[in-house]
């Protein structure tokens, strides 16, 4: 909300500057925005009156004025502008002056006549965006005065943050309550006429929606000139304000509206077909606003009617229909209380914000009406002439607003605040802000004003002491120390811990966002529902991860444009599940590898410098869940997977729950999406991550025992297996069991390979002889013979 | 004894002749072996009267001893020199980068909510987590923002076709935290929030703190001490800070934080656009509202919030002036903070 500070000035002494005032409003919850002059830099304008305008006699567009300054012989000035008439008060830069952007005014010669200035436009002087000819200056504008003088411009523009609670101060005057509060001034208007009505004529007004509009004023102004130019110092306000000027009665409306927090509507008579009825909008019906658009109705919008229809949204916006115009001569102004329940979130249905709308769903004072329509018809009249009606004013006092007085206690204020004010210093505050304040043994009653639509409760009034006397004002103190020890359960494994386990492998967390390309995700994952945004703020960005890949993969894709050979990516965040119409979050790790296995260096073996696949990646996870757990069972599960190669897929299961997937990028993905090198992708439930308390186990005394073994076995025979019979077979002396090589080539049939196992027997109460162990061994052989066709190699 | 004597010169120059000490053990070998050319004189001793045997023996062990300690010394040289030459064949160049995987590093925004939730942990807070995917009555109705209200325009929600919601701010953990766990409790609350919003300065999804704390004398002066505290420890410097009265429909009284500027001091600079400060959290006293729809007894506890923006505290913690470069993920950006 722009605020002039000359404006403030007509409704209350400030005793502070521009600047000075900012602050202390922002420290108030006015948050100062922006403090912007109301005119840029210009020196040595003039408030001229020109005597005479002259054809020029070279030139069919120009005029040869003859200007006085109020001192010495009036300054012949040629001006190309139609406006320039005998008699016009203009605003004139004499030789010297320096006008905005720095042009200095020189003696010129134009077309053969002399000029010694320029009259000059609104717009060369930056108070307008653009102007139709040399600035109008009223007949009183006195002649010789600096225009800057003349039209205080040397004025600031306190650009404010109004917070929605705070409607009261969308106004000159809610400002102004405010800063005299501040200062412990008074807040003093100018003087009002009160309502005189010189004919009879009105406008029947009927409530229907007595609870949405319990008070509408209205007033039938008759005789007026609605092409009378607006004085400029009401436009100037306007300007000042943000606010076009259009025509006197818009004008006016804008401006008690601006001044007062009432906005008003005027209606063309003329167009205005018998009595006006508020009411609620039956559905199907619809309505052309002001600026030509149609909006279609609900039945909680609230209109204004005639006999023939809607003329406007309440609160919101007229109609084009009843729109006053250069041509009207009689105007109904409407002045109401519409509660904000009943304009709250409407206007936006049309994408439209309005300055009425704005007020009235933050609250208008219920009892500012008559005082801003006697304050329209004063101005209105004062511009366009006219003559008053009586006072219409349709009202439902049961439906009036109430402020119902709160208590509050000394007590609750101190403990509240965490310090204590002295009585006096309470009781004042509240005064200064216009509530009643009477003393109560534990503190005060207190009513609110009517313009205050926020204190309904004793925290509300705590906040308006501590407000207005100033938050720096309470000291910080520490809460008294609770001391109690909190749990830190030990399952639970610090998320730093877990990322850094894989941040020390290379890996680098990435932050994706949680919707995702609704294509790509379907390209990955085909057959899962996502949840889809009903307002997506892209196209691309529109359904909810069902998984952390998307991101990741775009993230890869992404850099790999960025010349980056080698990436590896994780990610800890929520994907997002539908699981029979409920939708899960499920805490997640994500991660991605590609490129090659190691960093490019020096001096490594040939095939470290190949590109990760599979098992590197499954390296990582188990290092992580070694990390996490000295003995749970980790085991990889062939299983397919829709965007998975399908031979290089498998689910991960920690102690045979499963927690999660691994696998390499589907080939045709790998293509699809332009990738260099397959990325290896992986995700784990993070809930799958608990850390498994260290228990110790005895540390066997007695040697242990190595024997080799390289076993020929079909393809097909997963380790896993192998694994597993062996263990079964060499029962508790095998300790460890190592795979060391993997062998297919010649001296191997084709279809099968040599898998070279490391068997480590150990007892824990003697030491095992050669031929205790040759037993176990010729065991396992036996057994992988006939249980996998094995054949030993030597 | 002529004999002898010419023999040990002949002996002594051929040690010091030795380049190797193979050749060394030859030499020793040829002289001082069992049937090594000194070790033969011994036998001739046998030739001699036995008056002069004495002193014939002791000149040949003598000789040999001359001979032996040529030797050892020769030998001490040669190893000598054969350490050094292995040792300058053995040097590398220590300049070649070392072997092995590279560093990765967590996002800069968890390093910072990691630290911050360190923090606050430390002040006696606990961390509590809450989905993303909220209802209307956590992120809004139970924190006092009514049906239609301004307030809630402001937060350009994300909307679901069932009327859920993708959280604006954490607050809604606040209703959680406080129903699941009742009074009196401390907890900070941090997340993913999101906003349908997206310029230089927005993201749709950005992260927040949520702080919590209600008890029985819980009071805004406490606020103010704990906030600024955690400020001044966040950022390791003695910065002055600021409430401004502002507006939250969760709490009242309600403030803005602002504290002095990290970059100039309060000196006044681009990044506090002149003023000497920086916005960065807002807070208040629990509304009695919300405490009630938490159901929390209002009379007997009270209680203070405030929330932070973790992506704003980073940005000024590791000088980051553009906060969409936390969402692209370039690693060139990632790897700038890939410390422990």
């Amino acid at each position: 909300m722009k605020v002039p500070y000359s404006w403030l000035t007509d409704w209350t002494a400030v005793p502070w500057d521009a600047a000075a005032l900012g602050e202390r409003l922002t420290m108030a919850g006015l948050e100062l925005e922006a403090l912007e002059p109301a005119a840029p830099e210009f020196s040595g304008v003039l408030v001229g009156e020109i005597l005479s305008a002259e054809k020029h006699p070279q030139a069919d567009k120009l005029r040869v004025c003859r200007v006085a300054t109020g001192q010495g012989e009036p300054l012949q000035i040629v001006c190309g502008a139609a406006n320039a008439r005998a008699g016009l008060k203009s605003a004139l830069a004499v030789v010297g002056a320096v006008l905005p952007g720095g042009l200095k005014i020189k003696a010129a010669k134009l077309r053969g006549s002399e000029s010694a200035g320029m009259l000059c436009s609104a717009k060369e002087l930056g108070l307008a965006d653009s102007s139709d000819g040399i600035v109008e200056l009223p007949a009183e504008a006195p002649v010789g005065a600096a225009l800057r003088d003349y039209l205080r411009l040397d004025d600031a523009i306190l650009d404010l943050n109004v917070t929605p609670n705070r409607g009261d101060a969308l106004s000159i005057i809610g400002v102004a309550r405010e800063v005299a509060a501040l200062a412990g001034g008074k807040l003093s208007g100018p003087a009002l006429r009160p309502l005189t009505a010189t004919h009879s004529g009105t406008v029947a007004v009927h409530l229907d929606a007595p609870a949405a509009c319990p008070r509408f004023a209205g007033c039938l102004v008759r005789g007026i000139d609605n092409t009378a130019p607006t004085p400029i110092w009401l436009r100037e306000r306007l300007r000042r304000a943000g606010v076009r000027s259009i025509s006197p009665v818009v004008d006016v409306t804008n401006y008690v509206m601006l001044e007062l927090g009432q906005p008003m509507h005027a209606y063309d008579l003329a167009k205005l077909d018998g009595a006006i009825r508020v009411r609620f909008a039956q559905s199907g019906e619809a309505v052309t606003l002001l600026d030509g658009r149609i909006a279609q109705l609900k039945p909680d919008v609230l209109l204004i009617t005639d006999s023939s229809g809607p003329v406007g949204i309440a609160g919101i916006m007229g109609g084009a229909r009843t729109a006053v115009s250069a041509e009207t001569t009689e105007v109904f102004l409407e002045v109401a209380y519409f509660a904000p329940e009943a304009i709250i979130g409407r206007a936006l249905r049309w994408g439209l914000t309005t300055d009425a709308g704005q007020r009235f769903e933050r609250g208008v004072d219920p009892s500012g009406q008559e005082r801003a329509l006697a304050r329209a018809i004063e101005l209105i009249q004062s511009i366009a002439g006219g003559a008053a009606g009586p006072l219409t004013l349709a009202e439902s006092e049961s439906h009036r607003p109430v402020r119902p007085p709160v208590t509050l206690r000394r007590a609750q204020l101190a403990r509240l605040l965490g310090t204590e004010f002295d009585d006096a210093r309470v009781r004042g505050t509240l005064e200064a802000l216009g509530m009643r304040v009477a003393a109560l043994p534990e503190g005060w009653r207190v009513e609110p004003p009517s313009h205050r639509f926020d204190i309904t409760l004793e925290a509300d009034l705590i906040e308006e002491v501590a407000r207005i006397i100033g938050y720096g004002a309470i000291g910080e103190r520490d809460a008294l120390a609770g001391e109690r020890v909190r749990a830190l359960p030990e399952s639970v494994p610090s998320e730093h811990r877990v990322l850094e386990v894989l941040a020390a492998r290379g890996y680098q967390e990435a932050v994706t966002y949680a919707f995702v390309d609704p294509q790509l995700q379907q390209q990955l994952f085909a057959d899962v529902p996502a949840l889809a945004l009903a307002n997506p703020i892209a196209s691309d960005l529109s359904v909810m991860r069902v998984s952390l890949w998307p991101g990741l993969l775009l993230a890869a894709l992404e850099n790999q444009r960025r010349q980056r050979e080698r990436i590896r990516l994780i990610e800890h965040g929520a994907r997002f599940e539908q699981r029979e119409s409920v939708t899960c979050e499920i805490d997640t790790l994500g991660g991605l590898a590609c490129g090659p296995r190691m960093p490019e260096q020096w001096g490594l073996p040939r095939a470290m410098r190949d590109a990760v696949d599979f098992f590197d990646v499954k390296g990582d996870l188990e290092a992580l869940l070694a990390a996490l757990s000295v003995h749970a069972e980790l085991r990889f599960e062939p299983q397919e997977h829709s965007c998975l190669h399908p031979g290089r897929a498998a689910r991960v299961l920690r102690s045979g729950k499963p927690i999660g997937w691994i696998g390499e990028l589907h080939p045709s993905l790998v293509r699809g999406l332009d990738f260099v090198h397959t990325p290896v992708l992986f995700e784990l439930d993070w809930g799958g991550l608990a850390l498994d308390r260290p228990a110790y186990r005895e540390i066997s005394r007695q040697p242990q025992v190595r024997r080799d073994l390289a076993v020929v076995v079909d393809e097909s025979v997963p380790l896993s297996r192998l694994a597993e019979r062996v263990a079964l077979v060499a029962s508790s002396l095998l300790r460890d069991l190592r795979v060391f090589d993997i062998y297919r080539g010649p001296g191997i049939e084709e279809g099968r390979k040599s898998v070279a196992l490391g068997l480590i027997f150990q007892d824990f109460s003697r030491t095992l002889t050669d031929d205790d162990v040759a037993r176990l061994v010729a065991a396992v052989v036996a057994d992988l013979r006939v249980t996998f066709n094995a054949t030993i190699r030597e | 004894m002529q004999e002898l004597s010419s023999l040990v010169e002949r002996a002594l120059a051929e040690v010091a002749a030795c380049a190797g000490l193979a050749a060394l053990d030859e030499a020793r070998v040829r002289w001082l072996g069992k049937k090594g050319a000194l070790t033969e004189q011994l036998k001739s001793l046998g030739g001699l009267p036995a008056a002069e045997r004495p002193a014939a023996g002791q000149q040949i062990n003598d000789a040999k001893a001359r001979v032996q300690a040529a030797i050892e010394a020769r030998r001490e040289v040669l190893t000598r020199e054969e350490i050094e030459r292995t040792l300058a064949a053995g040097k590398i160049d220590v300049s070649l980068p070392g072997r092995g995987e590279g560093r990765g590093g967590l996002h800069p925004v968890t390093k910072a909510r990691l630290r911050i939730e360190a923090l606050f942990q430390h002040a006696g807070f606990e961390v509590a987590t809450g989905p993303e995917i909220e209802d209307d009555f956590h992120n809004f109705e139970a924190l006092n923002f009514p049906p239609n209200h301004p307030a809630r325009a402001m937060h350009d929600t994300f909307y679901f076709p069932d009327g859920k919601l993708l959280r604006t701010h954490t607050s809604p953990v606040q209703i959680r935290a406080m129903l699941e766990r009742g009074a009196p409790l401390a907890v900070v609350a941090p997340g993913r929030v999101y906003r349908c919003d997206s310029d230089m300065t927005h993201s749709p999804m950005f992260h927040q703190i949520e702080g919590l704390k209600v008890g029985e004398a819980v009071s805004f002066a406490n606020l103010k001490a704990m906030l600024h505290g955690f400020l001044q420890a966040f950022f390791e410097q003695d910065l002055a800070m600021r409430l401004r009265p502002s507006y939250f429909p969760f709490t009242e009284p309600s403030a803005e934080v602002d504290m002095s500027c990290v970059f100039c001091g309060g000196k006044g600079c681009r990044t506090c656009k002149h003023t000497g400060w920086l916005e960065i959290a807002g807070c208040g006293m629990v509304h009695p509202n919300v405490l009630m729809a938490s159901g929390i007894d209002a009379e007997r506890y009270s209680g203070y919030a405030f929330g932070m923006g973790i992506d704003r505290l980073t940005m000024l913690r590791y000088g980051v002036n553009d906060l969409r470069l936390f969402f692209e993920n370039d690693l060139r950006f990632l790897e700038q903070f890939r410390t422990l």
